[in-house]
């Protein structure tokens, strides 16, 4: 694990003066800035991505409150790409071509960011994805806000493992691009770790599985050898529930047989009574639970926006939170809001987290980020009961894959390249083959 | 492991105590309480177990209460004024709390305030098991029944006297058995040959456990006795097993039942393709939602009254959408194929804007949960249980209408022949809307049953339209047995398969019998017959 180091001064400086000399006669100052959103508003996703609507939407209202950017107004342009993935490219072209919005902050599946890769590229936009993600990426015009591999998912299996105890494991998952990558990674870490094959069970179920008896009675034998078990579940949205609801009733305790899960948070909680689940566990970079004053004015602000006293936060919601910040951050050091100067200033920007921290933006356009693990409470809410020391950096390119420990990300100059071969010494461009 | 053992001493300590004079020794305590719980709230969890088993050593009569609202996550402490207090309800920002020293009432304090004594797994194991052991005093039977399990695979050499004096003194045979296992469990792992002679037959999984353990023991003897008594209880297992996914498959299969007998009636019967079908399963669902809104604090309540309230509610709805859409697209499918399902878009998109793109929760009534246990080695899910039982009595209910009712007697006298129906003087309008509000309404209690089950959101609907279509055709259209019997056949094959082929290879395996299937029989399990059938 690499603590925080942001890469600093000298490349902010360089590309602050660049900017200023490039930018400052061409603005119209009256313009307000646009800032595109991207989020599902229909369809399946909606669950999860309204609440990400509303939160960038809150901090644009929060930014004109203090004046806005570069004494510019922030307007919000809002799109609904409806869940459906090629409808993400083209209301990504919209954004872009039409409205001419100077970011856009957008997208939580994995394939409608792949959907949406290509435009962001070809009109040269920038792209704040918000949501833990599978890796094996890096563009030139998208910043990963979420967490990479590296940042939720070996740092919980090495919690289980060396705290815990665990030496069999379940890897379950929602059959698609996330979970398969995901558990991918963690088969081969946990291999070169010395688990034996017979000790790993790999399950898939697909999008919206809802019939869990016969899968938690499978995890319930598994568990029954004489070794501590734990299921590593990437298993997706909606399918949680009646997930969580058979091992509640099947009786499967955390005490005996831990679910770690990374895509469960407080969101998905929030349709589920968690009285019977309390002790089970999810990893990601931030808890509402946060015992932090950052935090605490965050969700009084979110209470207060959505009118709801109840109203819960999440970790993409606080990914955005950075996100945001770390782009006004650099339209401000930039001294514009073009894209190619917001680009080269934002990176070695460091802004605080809600956990009390920093985060920094890397140079492979990922950021920094505490791992924390949480235990389910009986009120929706997580306890944390592990966390990572310092802050992890992302990695776009797993070390536990073949093919990607080779490459490395880096988009300062002179390299500029996603995924650079150290081995070969060459650059395989920008949108490089995962499999 | 090493904590739970660490502690267990002390808890047997704590019984002498509470069993000899409780009141005296809480008296000099009080003033000890504030050291105690400022013990508790250690930054390390090895300081915190220590914490705990003072607090079982101590033998004050608080005790057993603060050990359950340390489990809880009940119990908290003032950031400013350090004291202790017990929260009642945490789920707003302000929550009512008690002190935690004198549990009197102390108002109400901000979560920003307040800092919980936290817990993890390993901490909440030796909890369980310290209360576990209380709980082997306690009157109720099933209480030490379910405290004897827990201590199975927690047993430790300072607490087997303590325990074989309990077993003398108890008099149900059942839990003296498991802590006998408990013992054996223990004297396995110390090495012991002969502990595992009365491990045998047991179905539990611990046990299966210890054994499984004891299989990789040094000793080769051990070893060996360890596998035949493993293998023995494999072979009981495999019956157990084949029950269980009979289990699964009918609880799958009377899900499917439950979402497809009401399309049963508005396609098979009535003919009309009503693509907002399972919009109607997710209304009943929501009205159990909103039931339970209405009725704080009794869910089981609410889940008996959402079942009229539900049928209700879809039957309107389905009058609604039958009277302004389908009823100027009779002899259209094409046509009321499209119009409901925008409908059903339209019924997803109103309850997203109307009350929350997020699922809902519904809470499951105590009784509801957990399962009913048939032996160690299975046990039947109580919710699942309960919506077979539903599904079946609704088939039966549905079967008494449409035999024995005169709307029964009109609907299949509609369908048969219209013309010849209305010249008898049937009025076929009016047929008409009680056929699809029939059907409607039980989409609705099939919503209901699911909201026992599944997500309660905008897209639960969505997740069921196509298998009820699925199993409505595969039964044969028009036929009420037919999707009985479909349902049911299709929930077992597809948990048959499950274990070998996964989830994913399972569902394409019965949709490729399916298609199979309806190229040799178009018409279904049981076709209609005569010549209703060909119209």
């Amino acid at each position: 694990m690499i603590p925080s180091n942001p890469y600093r001064t000298p490349r902010w400086l360089a590309a602050s003066l660049l900017s200023a000399a490039v930018a400052t006669p061409a603005l119209a100052q009256e313009d307000p800035i646009k800032v595109g959103i991207l989020h599902s508003l229909s369809g399946t996703m909606a669950i999860s991505e309204t609440v990400l609507k509303d939160t960038v939407e809150m901090l644009i209202e929060q930014q004109n409150a203090e004046g806005g950017l570069l004494g510019r107004e922030l307007e919000a342009v809002v799109v609904d790409p409806a869940s459906d993935w090629p409808l993400f490219a083209e209301k990504a072209r919209e954004l872009l071509a039409q409205e001419e919005v100077d970011v856009i902050f957008g997208n939580w599946t994995s394939v409608s960011r792949k959907s949406v890769l290509p435009v962001v590229e070809e009109l040269n936009g920038l792209l704040f994805y918000p949501v833990q993600y599978e890796g094996e990426e890096s563009s030139e015009n998208v910043f990963y806000t979420g967490a990479a591999p590296n940042q939720q998912a070996i740092p919980a299996v090495n919690y289980l493992m060396n705290d815990v105890g665990v030496e069999r494991w379940v890897l379950a998952g929602t059959d698609y691009v996330y979970p398969r990558t995901t558990n991918k990674i963690l088969d081969a870490y946990l291999k070169s770790h010395g688990v034996a094959d017979e000790d790993i069970m790999i399950n898939y179920t697909p999008f919206g599985h809802s019939d869990w008896q016969n899968i938690v009675s499978e995890i319930k034998d598994f568990g029954s050898q004489g070794k501590k078990t734990a299921v590593v579940s990437t298993i997706n949205g909606d399918a949680n529930v009646p997930f969580y609801r058979e091992l509640g009733n099947q009786g499967l305790d955390a005490a005996d047989i831990p679910v770690v899960a990374f895509s469960v948070g407080e969101q998905e909680l929030t349709g589920i009574d968690t009285g019977p689940l309390v002790g089970h566990l999810a990893a990601w970079n931030y808890f509402m639970s946060v015992d932090t004053d950052v935090n605490y004015d965050f969700i009084d602000a979110w209470i207060e926006y959505t009118g709801d006293e109840m109203a819960v936060t999440n970790d993409p919601m606080e990914a955005h939170y950075i996100g945001f910040n770390m782009w006004a951050e650099a339209v401000r050091k930039a001294g514009t809001t073009d894209v190619d100067a917001v680009k080269d200033a934002i990176i070695g920007v460091s802004v605080p987290n809600l956990t009390g921290g920093y985060a920094a933006m890397m140079p492979n356009h990922h950021i920094t980020k505490p791992v924390l693990i949480g235990e389910i409470q009986d009120n929706g809410q997580f306890s944390i009961v592990w966390e990572t020391p310092s802050t992890v950096a992302g990695d776009a390119w797993s070390d536990y894959l073949e093919g990607s420990r080779d490459l490395i990300s880096d988009w300062r100059k002179p390299m500029e390249c996603g995924n650079y071969n150290v081995v070969e010494g060459s650059c395989g461009g920008s949108e490089a083959e995962t499999e | 492991m090493w904590m739970i053992r660490a502690v267990l001493p002390g808890v047997w300590l704590l019984c002498l105590l509470l069993g000899l004079a409780p009141t005296a020794q809480a008296q000099q305590q009080t003033g000890q309480g504030q050291a105690l719980l400022e013990s508790l709230d250690a930054p390390s969890y090895d300081a915190k177990a220590e914490a705990i088993e003072a607090i079982i050593v101590s033998g004050d009569e608080r005790s057993r209460r603060w050990l359950d609202e340390l489990l809880g996550g009940k119990l908290q402490r003032h950031k400013d004024t350090g004291r202790f207090v017990i929260v009642l309800e945490n789920r707003s920002r302000n929550w009512p709390v008690i002190d935690a020293l004198t549990f009197e009432d102390a108002g109400e304090m901000s979560r920003r305030d307040l800092d919980r004594i936290g817990i993890n797994n390993a901490l909440r194991g030796q909890l369980q098991s310290a209360l576990a052991v209380l709980d082997l005093y306690t009157d109720d039977v099933d209480d030490r029944r379910d405290a004897a399990r827990e201590l199975l695979g927690s047993v430790d050499a300072p607490m087997v006297e303590p325990l074989r004096e309990v077993i003398a003194s108890e008099d149900d045979a059942e839990v003296r058995r498991l802590l006998e296992q408990a013992l054996a469990i223990h004297r396995l792992e110390q090495g012991e040959i002969e502990a595992i002679a009365d491990l045998e037959g047991s179905l539990n999984s611990r046990v299966r456990s210890a054994l499984n353990s004891a299989t990789r023991s040094d000793d080769p003897l051990v070893a060996d006795a360890a596998s035949a008594a493993l293998a023995d209880i494999e072979q009981r297992l495999r019956i157990n097993s084949g029950l269980e996914t009979l289990y699964f498959g009918l609880s799958l299969g009377s899900v499917l039942v439950l979402a497809a007998i009401g399309l049963a009636i508005t396609f098979g019967v009535m003919g009309v393709i009503n693509m907002a079908h399972g919009e109607l399963i997710m209304l009943g669902a929501y009205t159990t939602w909103a039931m339970q809104q209405l009725l704080p604090g009794q869910p089981g309540l609410a889940l008996v009254l959402s079942i009229p309230a539900g049928f209700l509610v879809a039957a309107l709805a389905g009058v609604a959408i039958e009277r302004s859409v389908i009823q100027f697209l009779k002899g259209r499918p094409l046509e009321t194929l499209l119009a409901t399902f925008g409908v059903s878009l339209i019924l997803q998109q109103l309850v997203r804007t109307v009350i929350s793109p997020q699922n809902r929760t519904v809470v499951s009534p105590e009784w509801m949960s957990g399962s009913l246990m048939i032996n160690e080695g299975l046990s039947l899910t109580l919710n699942r249980l309960f919506v077979l039982g539903f599904a079946l009595v609704v088939f039966a209910c549905l079967m008494l209408v449409m035999r024995r009712t005169r709307l029964g007697l009109e609907v299949r006298a509609v369908t048969q022949n219209r013309a010849m129906a209305r010249s008898m003087g049937i009025r076929a309008t009016r047929v008409d809307i009680m056929t699809f509000a029939l059907g409607s309404g039980v989409a609705g209690l099939a919503g209901v049953a699911l909201s026992q089950l599944t997500n309660v959101g905008p897209n639960l609907g969505q997740n069921y339209i196509i298998d009820s279509f699925m199993v409505v055709v595969f039964g044969g259209v028009g036929n009420l047995w037919g999707t009985l019997v479909a349902g049911l056949s299709l929930g077992v094959i597809n948990q048959v398969l499950e274990p070998w082929a996964g989830a994913v290879l399972a569902k394409i395996i019965v949709l490729v019998f399916i298609i199979l299937f309806i190229q040799k029989r178009p018409r279904g399990l049981f076709p209609q017959k005569g010549r209703a059938a060909e119209g």
